[in-house]
């Protein structure tokens, strides 16, 4: 298939519809402004529909609702409106609702930077709205793979009627490069889909209590509400099979890069030429932030490998912390770290492996 | 072989335009990677604005480097910017319409001068600056064929075909004084 010259986000978009996504509610902000965008043009014309919200939170209860009603949905936003689509998001994960959502994310905390950031990804993995809920959290690197995973998740979304989470930083979001987009839907696949969705979905048919989508935002019967949440837990312990993660000259590396999103793509070029200078150098990608891929770090060599480098663009750091788990103690962890909207510097990984192996 | 690009100017000078022309160029007609990455911010809206190309046979790891082999400044300020982060050895053209030569305070990098501002007055329209400079700078480099570049512009202007004319004569101009200064 022919390649073609896409930004970040306009790709995301692309590649949702190509997915079968027919509404998209979103709000502007800075740098995802592109998705919002792309949708507004592109929806009409293969029968969707698009809203600009008047606000965050209408928007993510927009997409709360199309999706409840079987309907593939999306909404996107940057960091701090996230944060104000996180109750909506909780409500999605609660009800067990499908949805799709896109942090291209910024600098913070607050309004923070409209620069590219890693800084959400406690909010991310750990957090994005109370109640504990979990969600599969995907990482692009590249804007091929922001197509490849926004694809994806759209079908993981439906099997575990869950949210899923694509984080991409700004520069994922806001960059060009080439892709190649995977096959457009058809009409008759979009509407198998929606129809496959019709026992649990609010598509207007007889009352059916056992099966229908609970989308009231409370269930005052807390032993009701605890098999609830126990169900959840029996799907977020399934994703184990779920994790993708790139694991790259990792076996005989002094140092190992721990990085996701744009830092990763800038450490995979270090390992590069690192090793074209006969250093041993290696990265551990993950794909999915949540679930992490702890395991990965079982196959670093703890016995030749001096350091593993944490970089993000996160300070403090966050990564690091999952990092740590997977380490477990077994070699020195040191970070590499830029923030507020600051993109890493090549050079400063560079510089940073240098000094681990100067060790 | 990895290039690395940076392209700075005023708000308004076609500078990521530029940039766009480039990438697509070669996403379209060759097998080598390329990534474009545009540098805006709130405070740069009618100020400099500026993006990144690279281009290289293998893959493409930081969209943003440090270090530019290849330096496009359209304006006085851009030069002062971004001059340090050209490498010893690496090229910097400019709009010496308006960028003062003597202002280039550094002798170990080559210097490429295009009055595109002036040009693109003699040829009726101010907006063909960048399609002059990127004529310069295909001509200069020879890092794609220039008529993959120029394909790309017919096709990007494919709505707008009063504007092709200009356009081409923009770019053949720039292509000459490009190659004259090899």
């Amino acid at each position: 298939m022919a390649r073609k010259l896409m930004k970040g986000c306009e790709a995301i978009a692309e590649a949702a519809v190509r997915a079968g996504c027919r509404f998209f509610a979103g709000y502007p902000i800075t740098p995802q402004n592109e998705i919002p965008e792309y949708f507004a043009r592109r929806l009409p014309e293969v029968g969707g529909v698009f809203v600009q919200g008047e606000s965050e939170v209408a928007s993510v209860n927009m997409v709360y609702g199309a999706a409840a009603a079987g309907t593939r949905s999306m909404t996107s936003s940057s960091s701090p409106g996230i944060a104000l689509k996180s109750e909506g998001i909780s409500y999605c994960a609660a009800a067990r609702i499908p949805i799709v959502y896109a942090n291209i994310s910024r600098g913070g905390p607050g309004v923070g930077a409209i620069q590219p950031a890693q800084q959400d990804y406690f909010q991310a993995t750990k957090a994005s709205g109370n109640g504990g809920f979990e969600m599969l959290v995907l990482a692009p690197s590249t804007v091929q793979e922001a197509v490849d995973l926004t694809y994806a998740a759209f079908d993981y979304a439906d099997r575990d009627r869950n949210p899923v989470l694509i984080l991409a930083d700004g520069v994922i979001g806001t960059m060009m490069e080439p892709v190649e987009l995977p096959p457009m839907k058809t009409d008759e696949e979009v509407a198998a889909i929606k129809a496959s969705k019709a026992a649990w979905a609010c598509t207007g048919h007889k009352l059916d209590y056992a099966n229908r989508a609970w989308i009231q935002p409370g269930q005052w019967n807390t032993a009701i509400m605890q098999q609830e949440n126990e169900k959840a837990a029996a799907l977020y312990a399934s994703w184990e099979k779920d994790i993708q993660v790139e694991e790259y000259q990792v076996e005989d590396a002094e140092v190992v890069i721990a990085a996701y999103g744009v830092c990763a793509r800038i450490g995979k070029s270090v390992v590069d030429i690192c090793r074209a200078q006969g250093k041993k150098v290696g990265l551990i990608r993950p794909i999915t932030v949540h679930p992490f891929p702890y395991k990965s770090f079982d196959h670093i060599n703890y016995d030749v490998c001096k350091g593993v480098l944490d970089v993000e663009m996160s300070i403090p750091a966050q990564l690091v912390q999952d990092v740590d788990l997977g380490v477990k103690g077994r070699c020195p962890i040191e970070t590499c770290l830029c923030s507020g909207g600051n993109i890493m510097s090549r050079e400063a990984v560079l510089e940073a492996v240098d000094a681990i192996l100067a060790k | 072989m990895e290039t690395n690009l940076c392209v700075a100017g005023f708000g308004g000078q076609g500078v990521m335009s530029l940039g766009k022309f480039l990438a697509s160029a070669t996403c379209d007609a060759t097998d080598k990677n390329v990534t474009f990455f545009p540098s805006y911010g709130a405070e740069q809206r009618g100020g400099t604005a500026n993006c990144f190309v690279v281009i290289s046979d293998g893959y493409i790891g930081a969209p943003l480097g440090d270090v530019m082999d290849d330096l496009i400044v359209m304006n006085g300020p851009s030069l002062t910017k971004f001059l340090p982060t050209l490498k010893q050895g690496g090229t910097l053209f400019i709009n010496s319409s308006i960028v003062d030569e003597t202002k280039v305070d550094r002798d170990d990098v080559k210097l490429v001068k295009a009055p595109v501002t002036e040009l693109a007055l003699e040829m009726g329209n101010a907006k063909v600056l960048n399609v002059i400079m990127l004529g310069v700078y295909v001509g200069y480099t020879e890092v794609i064929d220039p008529a993959i570049v120029w394909s790309t512009i017919e096709h990007k202007l494919a709505s707008k075909p009063k504007l092709l004319p200009l356009n081409k004569q923009a770019f053949e101009k720039g292509l000459e004084l490009g190659r004259a200064q090899r």
